[in-house]
């Protein structure tokens, strides 16, 4: 669905990422490892358009995506739930799952899309009225999930989803993820929680440095011994 | 001094100050939408108000037009002045220090004020129409007043809506909160600070509707009614709509009721230094939290 | 003896045998108004360097014009007398503005809108107390000159441009070296402030605060001193064209447009924009009123997006960057506004 051939990006003269290779097929949910300031989100950004493409190609479902800009990315069906969540805080929950789907082909399934976040979040149903800045870290996240939903897209890009939150909302968190899976979406995920994301992948990549060292199915990664050792700490 | 409260011109002052409150308010909202999503404080923005007067006085008077198409047109010169200014003007030099947009604005201003000048001449014109005044009880109240009033009521309860109800004003509320995740919800910025721009040079052109029918209009109006805007804005707390509609009401007040005990300027004059004073008091505008 | 020295030397020398080139009143007048308000922008400039982008010194100026004239004008008292009260009382008020601003970090579109407030204060005043100021008429200086008396020092009206001319060039060259002087010392003091330890940084709170405020009522007191040169020099003042937004705008902009980051940048403001009016009235005459000011607003935005340093700014970047010289202390980085 996604293919990613010798993407380098970066910020200005600063390179982020060097040659990186990868594919997300239709159905997979794919996870995205790595230490601090290894490129993960800048990884995630190249996909957005939100960084320039230095060299390489990027494609959806056969669809270079190098001369879309930024803001035509979740009408290819990609929708980008970005690091920190990145809520409207003084828009109320509703409000940011409307923007969620802004784009002309979403706004006549408003109304069911909304249903069907409420249903899967019920939370969210209770607090629709809530200025997003305002509840908690957990909530927040699935309010920007919710939001990257309601476009309908067919791949979803999620940047640390699990970050800043208590380890019961931690377990929430990846549960949700399962479940979005679960639904027939596709899934690009980051992560620095790999024991755990590398329980509700098919299949990761291990990003150090810009680079992508290895690569394989979660329990490839999970058993070998240089990320137990690096990564997870055992 | 006689006990004001019994005084009908104490309250036919009080009554024009809430008028003329309603239409500083209407001022005040272009130049707060545009401050509160594009972060740019329009010193020309009166300048902007003048042409749109302009525009609606010769379409008027010497081509005809009828005045509410004229009106009409005016609001969409304005509107696209507006939209012009924050293309060529603002837009480049937006990743700069704020300060610059705000002194780029200045230079706009004195090159509106100039062409004013230089194309229609420093002569005061009047659109010369009166829908005469309405009589309650020992006061009167001009029908253009209380019409410019309810205007600007319903400019401000229509844009509220708009805001609040749209897309478009959804996203023109969120993009002022977090700029850079729009591209993510497939929308951008640019176009966005585009159709804001229009906005809030319709808004502009909609104040020019309601001066032309209340003031002699010459180049220099806009140095009459920029100051007071700004103060507005920033009283309210720039880019907080409702706080700048009340504080339009109070500076309408001190204004006016100055005018009623001494001359127009002391009115002026405290309202000025109320703001100032109101600025040490409340930096973040009457209705704003500290952040 | 280096070489800008030299140029500079030269330079002093062409301005002060100005008048003794045989030019015409005319062309005085000229100079004279390009050094007035050379030094009223290299006032403003004194502080709008540091990021403090003041739109009220309108203000200043209007205090020092009227001060000036109404004690001279309703108590006889000099303007030699009224000069040091009128930069005293401008010094109070910029001190009044300036502190509640810098304490509660009121910068950026704040202060500039809080000082433009200001600025029209003074000036709405000024129409306010038409009974003692003659409103927006404006005003004259009671005059004690006639054709027996050409000259009198105790009013400071001469009708002699050649004093004047001197006397202007004392005020303004007096202006570069305070400009000079708070240039030097705001060097030292942002070495002072890197090296700081880190918990000295709530003293530092403080002496931030001193500094814009010392800046602050520097700059008010030698823009009251040009406004009151101004009100002598012309021997005819009013509101407009001495405070409030329309003349506070025009000393912001020739700062900008002349280069508020080098010492004679504010002065090169006032000699193109003076040249452009006169230019303008000259070739094409008096019947295009505005035109002047429409391109004038034209080139305020050309400079601001495309030569932000101004003219002299600019000129002395590209001198600099032909030559690979490096930079003078008038040329440092552009402070960023507020903190
Ligand atoms: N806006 C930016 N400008 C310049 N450099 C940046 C920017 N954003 C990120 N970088 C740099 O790019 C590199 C990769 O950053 P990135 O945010 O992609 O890392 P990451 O893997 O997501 O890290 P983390 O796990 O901490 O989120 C880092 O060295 C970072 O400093
Ligand atoms: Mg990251």
């Amino acid at each position: 669905m996604l293919e990613l051939k010798n993407v380098s990006a970066g910020y200005g003269t600063f390179q982020a990422l060097f040659d990186v290779s990868l594919e997300v097929r239709a159905g997979e949910a794919v996870a995205v490892i790595g230490p601090n300031g290894a490129g993960k989100t800048s990884l995630l950004r190249v996909i957005s358009k939100v960084i320039d493409l230095n060299g390489g190609e990027i494609a959806m479902e056969g669809v270079s995506l190098n001369d879309v800009p930024a803001h035509k990315i979740i009408e290819m069906g990609i929708a980008h739930v970005p690091e920190h969540r990145r809520l409207f805080p003084r828009l109320t929950v509703e409000e940011n799952l409307k923007m969620g789907g802004f784009i002309a082909s979403a706004r006549s399934h408003f109304d069911e899309r909304l249903a069907y976040v409420y249903e899967l979040f019920p939370r969210m149903k209770e607090r629709r009225h809530q200025l997003a800045g305002t509840m908690s870290g957990g909530e927040q996240q699935m309010c920007a999930i919710g939001r990257g939903l309601m476009s309908g897209p067919k791949l979803l890009l999620l940047d640390e989803p699990s970050a800043g939150l208590a380890p019961v909302i931690v377990q929430q968190v990846f549960d949700l993820v399962r479940r979005i899976r679960e639904e027939g979406y596709t899934v690009l995920i980051v992560e620095q929680n790999i024991q755990q994301v590398l329980k509700v992948v098919d299949r990761a990549y291990l990003l150090e440095v810009g680079q992508i060292k290895m690569s394989g199915s979660s329990r490839e990664l999970l058993e070998n011994d240089d990320v137990r050792r690096a990564y997870i700490g055992l | 001094m006689d006990f004001p409260l019994t005084d009908p011109f104490f309250w036919e002052t009080v009554i024009q100050g809430l008028l003329f409150g309603g239409v500083l308010a209407l001022l005040s909202l272009g130049l707060n939408i545009i401050f509160g999503v594009i972060d740019v404080v329009w010193i020309c923005y009166a300048e902007l108000i003048m042409l749109g007067m302009y525009t609606i006085y010769f379409l008027y008077s010497d081509y005809g037009v009828p005045l509410p198409l004229a009106m009409l047109a005016g609001i969409l010169v304005v509107a696209l002045l507006g939209a012009a200014l924050h293309y060529f003007i603002i837009r480049p030099i937006l990743h700069t220090e704020p300060i610059n947009q705000l002194l780029v604005t200045g230079g706009v201003l004195f090159f509106l004020q100039g062409f004013a000048t230089l194309a229609f001449s420093v002569e005061f014109r009047n659109l010369g129409v009166s829908f005469g005044s309405i009589e309650a009880g020992d006061m009167y109240i001009p029908t253009t007043r209380l019409l410019a009033f309810i205007v600007s009521l319903v400019a401000v309860v229509g844009l509220w809506l708009f805001l609040k109800r749209t897309y478009l004003g959804t996203a023109i509320r969120a993009i002022s909160q977090d700029r850079d995740v729009m591209p993510l919800m497939g929308v951008s910025p640019g176009k966005i600070y585009l159709v804001t721009s229009a906005l809030g040079g319709g808004l502009a052109g909609l104040g020019a509707c309601l001066l032309v029918l209340l003031y002699d209009i010459h180049p220099a109006i806009g140095l009459t009614f920029g100051p007071i805007t700004f103060m507005v804005c920033v009283m309210g707390g720039l880019g907080n709509m409702i706080g700048g509609f009340i504080a339009a009401f109070i500076f309408a007040e001190f204004i006016a009721l100055g005018g009623f005990y001494a001359e127009i300027e002391w009115g002026y004059v405290i309202a000025f230094a109320f703001f100032i004073v109101m600025m040490f008091i409340r930096p973040q505008g009457i209705l704003g939290s500290k952040s | 003896m280096n070489i800008p020295m030299i140029i500079k030397a030269v330079g002093f020398l062409a301005v002060l045998s100005i008048p003794a080139l045989g030019f015409s009143d005319y062309v005085l007048h000229i100079a004279i108004s390009a050094l007035l308000w050379g030094f009223i922008y290299t006032g403003w400039s004194v502080m709008g360097r540091f990021g403090l982008v003041s739109l009220g010194h309108g203000a200043f100026m209007g205090i020092g014009a009227y001060m000036v004239t109404m004690l001279w004008n309703h108590a006889g008292i000099t303007p030699w007398i009224g000069i040091p009260v009128a930069v005293v009382v401008s010094m109070a008020v910029g001190f009044m503005i300036g502190f509640p601003c810098f304490r509660f970090r009121i910068t950026g579109h704040y202060f500039a809108l809080v000082t433009l407030a200001l600025s029209e204060v003074v000036r709405l005043l000024i129409v306010a107390l038409r009974d003692y100021t003659g409103g927006s008429l404006g005003v004259t200086p009671d005059s004690v000159i006639s054709a027996d008396t050409p000259n009198s020092f105790i009013a400071m009206q001469f009708s002699d441009k050649v004093t004047w001319f001197y006397i202007v060039v004392a005020v303004w060259v007096v202006g570069l070296l305070v400009w000079r002087a708070v240039d030097r010392s705001m060097i030292r003091y942002a070495m002072e402030a890197v090296s700081q330890e880190e918990d000295a940084a709530a003293s530092l709170g403080v002496h931030v605060t001193r500094t814009k405020l010392i800046v602050t009522m520097i700059s008010a007191g030698m823009t009251a001193v040009g406004g009151a040169i101004y009100g002598q020099y012309q021997l005819y003042i009013n509101p407009e064209t001495t405070s409030g937004i329309a003349i506070s705008l025009q000393i912001v902009f020739a700062a900008i447009a002349g280069g508020m980051f080098v010492q004679l940048g504010p002065t090169v403001g006032a000699v193109i924009t003076l040249l452009l009016t006169e230019g303008l009235r000259q070739t094409v005459g008096h019947d295009v009123h505005g035109l002047d000011v429409m391109i004038y607003g034209a080139m305020l935005v050309l400079f601001i997006i495309y030569m932000p340093r101004g003219v002299l700014g600019r000129v002395i970047e590209v001198f600099e960057n032909r030559t690979g010289g490096t930079s003078g202390p008038t040329t440092q980085p552009r402070p960023q506004p507020g903190e």
